[in-house]
């Protein structure tokens, strides 16, 4: 079954709650209610032939309402096709049910979801830090923690190496905010004076220093 | 049996050449050109190492050829590759159970300074937590450039204290002044 | 609980810490044992704690993040093409292979084509960089099972790929020669010699290793039908590239989804039957035959032509343009300062890397700079199985599975 097909089963299982992506550069996705990610993805795998998940991300989106997308990226090895799942996350309550009894593959890349954006994965089997240490007390990923990082403790066998300090950026990233085009703060490019140049804009009484 | 050196039958400066010397550079040469490496590969670093070990560079030139992961058989600790803070209580504890004399190389621009790796996770710089004698630049640096690397530590073993280096922590203390602090190879 | 594996439980605080994780042991008379993550044959910074019942493993964790260096959130602070030096660094054995990978997903992004030769000249890096993989990998799996030989063999032959890449970028190794919509600089004139020359030497050395290794007694007990990886079990678990093809499947994306120049040439896609240690070997060796084999029809019929696209806004304009003109004045200028705008949306793009499927999620919210990049990386998604293909083997058949999966943690670990 191939990716308009396969959508077109989810349609009729689903009805109204899937909602089909404008088709870019030949990529097809569609969007489902939480709810339901772990019914559609089983139909996608024994009725639809998509045997392979080839991955699982999470996006934080800051401001938008849900604030958190998790993005599944199904393939078909006799169909040769893609279709990406997304599911909307909202922050006040981050679970979503897990699909690592449908694909194995998915055990750890819930489990870097969760180690990165703080996502809950109802029914994972073993749900914890993958790639920072289980006593980490920060989601990296999420738009509200800086690259450079914030301090933080080590594990205690660790304890004579110190502690985790935020990395030195020197005014940096030097780059313009995502999203913006031709950015009118451009100029200084440093992300700490837009960000000052921005809020003096809002707010012409604040005194500070740009 | 107490029998006088010069007295031993074929150990009058013919046959046997006995070479007279301080107990300190002898010392010293046998360790310098002995410093078996501690390997600690953590990443890109950690590939040229292994080419500078390998047939092309031969490190075993200098008699380090013998790698050895064990750090209670090692005199000197390789950083090769980015140290994160997960990986650094690791290091730390390898490093301890070093035995004195040891040396320490921060190959590359991760272990000396984090390198271009300034985020989160990433410790900037291993002097953070051990001693560094010879810092290599580079990213990653050449197998020459650790060689050269290593001919500095072999500078700073051969002007070393070497028999009072036996009981003092590390660093070793060295007579030439230059010698004393950390060492930094450009490692292109 | 007995007096012996009290004994042997107080053994590794690393495992023991209260904050470093650790599996409830079962009680009897099993040991739990920490392998890494600073030993000799994990190949890098992998932690495995087993727990064993004498020598035999019963059940294992695998442990990552030591090389967790923050790729992703970087990556959401730089334009795409500072981010270009991190994927060198990726999987580090094949730095090429993962520039270009990278490199197609911008360009998919932004829907620009690179002209034919940038195409073949990057399937030339690509199929350069697998033959150093896998000839990395072989070298280091057989001195992990004790060929020591075999090692140096092919540190030998990889240093010529080495000189190679260093003659055409200025770097040997994490060369970063891609850009998005080109290269770095159009070929070397004594490249094309000299890969020539590297590839008319390069079946007797692969001979070499072949007579060293596949027929040897040792080599053999120790990796025929060992860790063991069925057909079903590789697709459920996501496994890519040569592991997946060692189980029997038939699935390749030079030859699936055709990207770059791939379509042009002909070349077979070796698979195994057995799924064990040593069919992942046998197909490491012949696709480094087949690597040869694309690379001679490669600089056979290398186009000539521009090697980037003539779009301003994509690639850098030359400097004698620069300095002179005004157009190409501002493009330098938007392209640095600003990265290449990219139109809001969201891709995903996957290359046949020697270690499997990488993978790039980008999501655009327009800009120069990504809102998400997510690495789909293969040693990430392989190691999952070392679980299942180490229990109910021996301690020492450990190296022979860890090798046999041939993954990189920079890469898994990102």
């Amino acid at each position: 079954m191939n990716t308009p097909e396969a959508i077109q089963l989810l349609k009729s299982r689903f009805g109204d709650a899937v909602t089909e992506h404008p088709v870019f550069r030949d990529e097809q996705g569609v969007s489902l209610p939480r709810e339901r990610i772990s019914e559609a993805c089983r139909l996608l795998k024994t009725e639809a032939g998509f045997n392979v998940l080839t991955d699982l991300a999470g996006v934080d989106n800051a401001d938008a309402v849900p604030r958190f997308e998790v993005h599944y990226l199904l393939y078909s090895l006799s169909a040769r096709c893609r279709l990406r799942l997304v599911v909307g996350v909202p922050s006040e309550d981050p679970v979503v049910d897990t699909v690592s009894d449908v694909w194995a593959t998915a055990n750890w890349h819930e489990r870097e979801a969760f180690d990165m954006f703080g996502l809950q994965f109802r029914g994972h089997p073993d749900l914890r830090r993958i790639l920072m240490w289980d006593g980490y007390s920060h989601h990296p990923l999420r738009k509200d923690f800086p690259v450079a990082g914030l301090p933080a403790s080590l594990p205690a066998t660790a304890e004579d190496a110190g502690a985790v300090e935020s990395a030195p950026m020197a005014g940096g990233p030097f780059v313009s905010a995502t999203g913006t085009r031709s950015s009118p703060r451009r100029e200084p490019r440093s992300f700490e004076t837009a960000a000052a140049r921005d809020r003096a804009v809002t707010d012409p009484d604040r005194k500070e220093e740009i | 049996m107490n029998r006088r050196i010069e007295d031993t039958p074929g150990l009058n400066g013919g046959d046997y050449p006995v070479i007279a010397t301080r107990l300190d550079a002898a010392i010293n040469w046998i360790r310098k050109n002995s410093c078996w490496p501690q390997p600690m590969g953590l990443a890109c670093c950690a590939i040229e190492l292994m080419a500078a070990g390998a047939a092309r560079f031969d490190i075993s030139r200098f008699g380090a050829e013998v790698m050895r992961f064990s750090p209670r058989q090692a005199d000197c600790m390789i950083v090769a590759g980015t140290c994160t803070y997960k990986m650094s209580g690791v290091v730390k504890r390898v490093w301890d159970q070093m035995a004195t004399p040891k040396w320490c190389i921060a190959m590359g621009a991760c272990a000396s300074t984090g390198g271009m790796y300034r985020s989160y996770s990433v410790l900037q710089g291993i002097d953070h937590l051990i001693p560094v004698d010879v810092y290599i630049s580079g990213c990653p640096p050449r197998p020459e450039a650790l060689l050269e690397g290593f001919m500095a530590i072999q500078r700073k073993i051969e002007h070393s204290k070497g028999f009072s280096a036996l009981k003092s922590p590390h660093p070793a203390p060295v007579e030439a002044e230059a010698l004393a602090g950390p060492i930094i190879i450009r490692g292109e | 609980m007995t007096a012996s594996s009290h004994d042997l439980l107080v053994a590794d605080a690393a495992s023991r810490a209260h904050e470093a994780w650790c599996p409830e042991a079962a009680g009897d008379d099993r040991m739990i044992i920490n392998l890494g993550p600073q030993h000799p044959s994990t190949h890098g910074v992998l932690r495995v704690v087993l727990e064993l019942e004498g020598e035999q493993i019963t059940r294992l964790w695998p442990d990552i993040g030591f090389l967790h260096r923050g790729d992703e959130k970087i990556a959401e602070n730089m334009t795409y093409q500072q981010f270009l030096p991190y994927t060198d660094r990726l999987d580090y054995l094949a730095p090429m292979a993962n520039n270009v990978s990278y490199a197609y997903a911008v360009e998919k992004l932004l829907g620009v084509e690179v002209p034919p030769r940038c195409h073949y000249i990057r399937v030339i890096c690509c199929e350069l960089s697998r033959i150093a993989s896998h000839l990395l990998g072989l070298g280091c799996y057989a001195m992990d099972v004790g060929a020591m030989t075999v090692f140096l063999y092919t540190m030998r032959e990889r240093e010529k790929i080495m000189d190679l890449f260093e003659r055409l970028s200025g770097a040997r190794y994490t060369s970063s020669y891609t850009r998005i919509g080109g290269l770095a600089n159009d070929l070397t004139p004594d490249f094309i010699p000299g890969v020539r020359a590297f590839l008319a030497d390069l079946p007797a050395a692969v001979d070499e290793i072949d007579g060293l290794l596949t027929r040897n007694r040792i080599f053999v007990d120790r990796t025929r039908d060992v860790g063991v990886l069925s057909r079903e079990q590789a697709i459920d678990l996501g496994v890519t590239g040569p592991n997946l093809r060692a189980s029997g499947v038939d699935w390749d994306l030079r030859k699936a989804h055709p990207y770059s120049a791939y379509g042009d040439f002909e070349f077979a896609v070796p698979l195994g039957s057995a799924g064990d240690c040593y069919d992942r070997f046998l197909v490491r060796m012949e696709e480094v035959r087949q690597s040869r084999n694309i690379l001679l029809q490669a600089i056979d019929r290398l186009p000539a032509g521009p090697w980037h696209v003539d779009d301003g806004k994509v690639f850098l304009p030359p400097k004698a343009d620069v300095l002179t003109k005004m157009e190409p004045l501002i493009h330098q200028f938007m392209l640095v300062t600003e990265g290449i705008n990219a139109p809001p949306g969201e891709i995903y793009f996957s290359a046949e890397n020697p270690k499997g499927e990488l993978g790039f999620t980008i999501v655009s919210k327009g800009g120069g700079v990504p809102h998400r990049l997510k690495i789909r990386a293969p040693s990430f998604v392989n190691l999952q199985a070392l679980s299942l293909l180490s229990v109910g083997h021996l301690l020492s058949d450990m190296t022979a599975i860890l090798g046999s999966l041939d993954f990189v943690m920079g890469e898994c670990d990102r």
